[in-house]
C-alpha cells in the first residue's frame, strides 16, 4: 500500500480510538473520512463481539490448566 | 560491506489437548510432528554427528554431549522438511526451524509457513484422537506460571569478530530491541516485579549477561558456538532473548534490524559505545516501560532511554546502508528494514498506540484495553489472561491475532500465496535449496540430514555423506541444473564426485 494511503488510514483509525489524543487538525475532516471512521468504529465493536464469542468460555479453568514444561 | 547474514529462526510452540485429563506433552508433540510426515520420508533421520551444542564461544566444551537417539526413535521425533527446514520434538514441545535464509522477507515467509505446518499437523493428528479432544498450539513463550520456551534466532557471523566484541555491541541492542520486537504479556513471572502488562514475553526470564544455558539462569548473550558451517570461518550468534511473534511486520523488523547491526559490527561501524551498567535489570525495566523513554544507566555515568539507544543504532544503520548500497545484494530489503525501523521508532516516541496494527505488543495491548474497557475488568481478570493466550492460538478461525488479520486490522509483509509456496519449496539462495530439493527428488535414497550434511543410502553401496559446510552454496544457481539433470541419487553422487571443484552442494 502506498505510504500516503497508509498514513491516511492510520489517521482515520486514530480518530476512531477513544484512548488516543486526537491530532490537532487544521481543517475539518472531509465527509468521506467521517463515514469511514464510523464504519471502523462499528468494525471495532463487531470485532469485540467476535472476541467475546471466540474466547474460551471457561477462561479461569482454561488458563489455570495451561501449564507447560520449560523448553529450549 | 560485510557478507549478508545467513539466518534462521527456531520456534518452540506451546501445546495442550482439550478434554484430556491424561495429557502428556511429549506424546502429544510426537503425535503432532509425526502426523505431518511425508510417507516417503518416514525413515529419514537427523544426523546428530554434526551437533555440538555444548561448545562454548568463550573457547571451551561445557560438558560432554549427551546420548543421541537410536535410528528408530530418531525418525519418530525428527522430520526434515522439503522446504529445507526441520520439524521435531524438542523436550515437551513441537519445534519448527526455518531453512537458512538470506534476508528478512524470506525469513518471515518461512516462519509463517511453519505456523501452517503446525496447524495442518494438528488437524491430521486430531483424526487419531477421541472426538472431543482438540489440539491447541500457541506461538508464544510462556505459560504465565513461570515456564518459558523459546523462539531463537541464529545468525552466521564472521569468526574474526572477537566474542567480547559481540557481547559489547549486541547487548544494548538486544536489551532495547523489545520496544518493537516484543509480543506483550499480562502480568509478571519468575519473581519479577508485578505489572499489569509488559512489552516482552521473555524479559522476566533473563538472569545473567553471558552464558551457555538456555533453560536455567538464562543469559542475554548465549554462547552456544555451533555454526553448522566451517568453524574456522564462522561462528553462530544464537539469540535467545526474542519473543515469538504473530505479526509478520514485527518478525520482519526483529530479524532484519538484528542482521544489519551484526553486519555493522563486522565492519566496525558499531562497537561498545552503548554499554549498559546493568543489562539484566534493564531487560525487565524496558519491558515495563510502555513509553519506551525512561532513562537507562550506561557505563561512563551516561543515561539513554531504550528509544534513544535504538535511534542511535538506527541512524548509524541508515548511513551504513546508503554507503554500502552498491555491494549489498539484498539492498532493497535492507534499506526497507532500516527505513521502517526509523518510522516505528518515530511512532514509539510520538505515541506507541499509533502502531496498533504493526507491532505485536501494541496490537495486543490495544485490544486488551478495548476488551477490558468494554467489560470493566481488572488487569488480572482471567478473561484478559485468556485473551492474551488466545492471541497466540495458531488456528485461523479461533486465534485472536488471526481473526484480526482476517479483518485487515494488522499489517502484513508477505502474501499468503508466498507462505503456502514456502511449505513445500526451499529458498533458492542457500544450501537449503540443495537439501530440500534432494529430499523431494530422491526421498527413498536419503538416510539422514543435518544443517551441514546429507547422507545418501544408495542401493548396493555404503552410506555416502555429502558435507555442506558453506550455507551460501548449494543454491539453485549453483546446483539447480545438476539436480535437474540427475534422475537418481546415484547419478547425483557420481556427478558431484566427478566435478573438479566438487563443493557446489555446500563444500568440503
Amino acid at each position: 500500500m502506498p505510504s500516503s494511503e497508509r498514513k491516511q488510514e492510520e489517521k482515520t483509525r486514530e480518530e476512531t480510538q477513544e484512548e488516543q489524543k486526537p491530532e490537532a487538525s487544521e481543517q475539518e475532516p472531509s465527509q468521506g473520512v467521517i463515514e469511514e471512521g464510523e464504519a471502523l468504529t462499528d468494525d471495532i465493536d463487531k470485532l469485540l463481539d467476535e472476541i467475546d464469542e471466540l474466547l474460551e468460555e471457561d477462561a479461569e479453568e482454561f488458563v489455570e490448566n495451561y501449564i507447560q514444561r520449560g523448553g529450549e | 560491506m560485510a557478507q549478508p547474514k545467513i539466518m534462521g529462526v527456531e520456534t518452540e510452540y506451546g501445546i495442550m489437548v482439550r478434554h484430556a485429563a491424561d495429557f502428556d506433552p511429549v506424546a502429544s508433540s510426537t503425535l503432532v510432528v509425526n502426523s505431518y510426515k511425508d510417507r516417503e520420508l518416514r525413515s529419514v533421520v537427523w544426523d546428530y554427528e554434526e551437533e555440538s551444542p555444548h561448545l562454548d564461544a568463550r573457547g571451551f566444551q561445557a560438558d560432554p554431549s549427551g546420548p543421541t537417539p537410536d535410528d528408530a526413535s530418531n525418525a519418530v521425533i525428527n522430520d526434515i522438511l522439503v522446504n529445507g527446514g526441520r520439524y521435531y520434538v524438542d523436550h515437551a514441545h513441537p519445534e519448527y526451524c526455518t531453512p537458512e535464509c538470506t534476508n528478512a522477507r524470506d525469513l518471515v515467509t518461512y516462519d509463517r509457513a511453519g505456523e501452517l505446518i503446525l496447524d495442518m499437523s494438528c488437524r491430521m493428528a486430531e483424526q487419531l484422537l477421541d472426538n472431543r479432544r482438540e489440539l491447541i498450539i500457541y506461538k508464544n513463550n510462556s505459560d504465565g506460571k513461570g515456564h518459558s520456551y523459546g523462539c531463537h534466532e541464529n545468525y552466521l557471523v564472521d569468526r574474526a569478530i572477537p566474542f567480547q566484541g559481540l557481547v559489547d555491541g549486541m547487548t544494548p541492542f538486544l536489551v532495547t530491541r523489545q520496544i518493537f520486537a516484543g509480543s506483550g504479556k499480562t502480568g509478571a513471572e519468575n519473581g519479577a516485579e508485578g505489572v499489569d502488562f509488559q512489552i516482552s514475553q521473555r524479559a522476566d526470564f533473563f538472569e545473567t549477561e553471558v552464558g551457555l544455558s538456555t533453560m536455567v539462569d538464562r543469559p542475554i548473550i548465549n554462547t552456544r558456538d555451533e555454526p553448522h558451517a566451517d568453524e574456522k570461518q564462522y561462528r553462530r550468534f544464537h539469540v535467545i532473548v526474542g519473543d515469538a511473534n504473530m505479526s509478520e511486520f514485527t518478525t520482519y523488523l526483529k530479524v532484519g534490524t538484528t542482521a544489519v547491526v551484526l553486519q555493522m559490527l563486522e565492519d566496525g561501524v558499531v562497537g561498545g559505545e552503548f554499554r549498559l551498567r546493568d543489562p539484566v535489570a534493564a531487560m525487565r525495566s524496558v519491558s515495563r516501560d510502555l513509553t519506551c523513554s525512561e532513562p537507562l544507566r550506561l557505563e561512563g555515568a551516561r543515561e539513554m532511554s531504550a528509544l534513544e539507544i535504538q535511534r542511535s543504532y538506527q541512524r548509524l544503520a541508515a548511513e551504513y546502508v546508503t554507503a554500502n548500497a552498491a555491494t549489498d545484494p539484498y539492498h532493497e530489503i535492507t534499506a526497507d528494514v532500516v527505513q521502517k525501523w526509523g518510522e516505528v521508532l518515530d511512532a514509539l516516541g510520538d505515541d506507541p498506540m499509533k502502531l496498533q496494527r504493526d507491532i505485536d505488543w501494541v496490537i495486543k495491548y490495544a485490544w486488551l484495553r478495548a476488551y477490558r474497557d468494554r467489560h470493566g475488568l481488572a488487569w488480572d481478570d482471567h478473561r484478559l489472561s485468556m485473551l492474551d493466550l488466545q492471541y497466540h492460538d495458531i488456528r485461523p478461525n479461533v486465534g485472536i491475532f488471526h481473526r484480526l488479520q482476517k479483518a485487515g486490522r494488522v499489517r502484513r509483509v508477505v502474501s499468503q500465496d508466498a507462505v503456502i509456496h514456502a511449505i513445500t519449496n526451499p529458498p533458492l539462495d542457500t544450501r537449503a535449496f540443495f537439501r530440500g530439493t534432494c529430499l523431494k527428488r530422491f526421498p527413498g535414497e536419503i538416510h539422514a540430514a543435518s544443517w551441514n550434511s546429507l547422507i545418501f543410502d544408495v542401493e548396493g553401496k555404503s552410506l555416502q555423506k555429502v558435507p555442506m559446510q558453506y550455507p551460501q552454496r548449494g543454491t539453485r544457481e549453483m546446483v539447480g541444473a545438476l539436480l535437474q539433470k540427475c534422475n537418481s541419487a546415484a547419478e547425483l553422487l557420481a556427478a558431484i564426485e566427478a566435478k573438479p571443484n566438487a563443493d557446489d552442494a555446500g563444500g568440503r
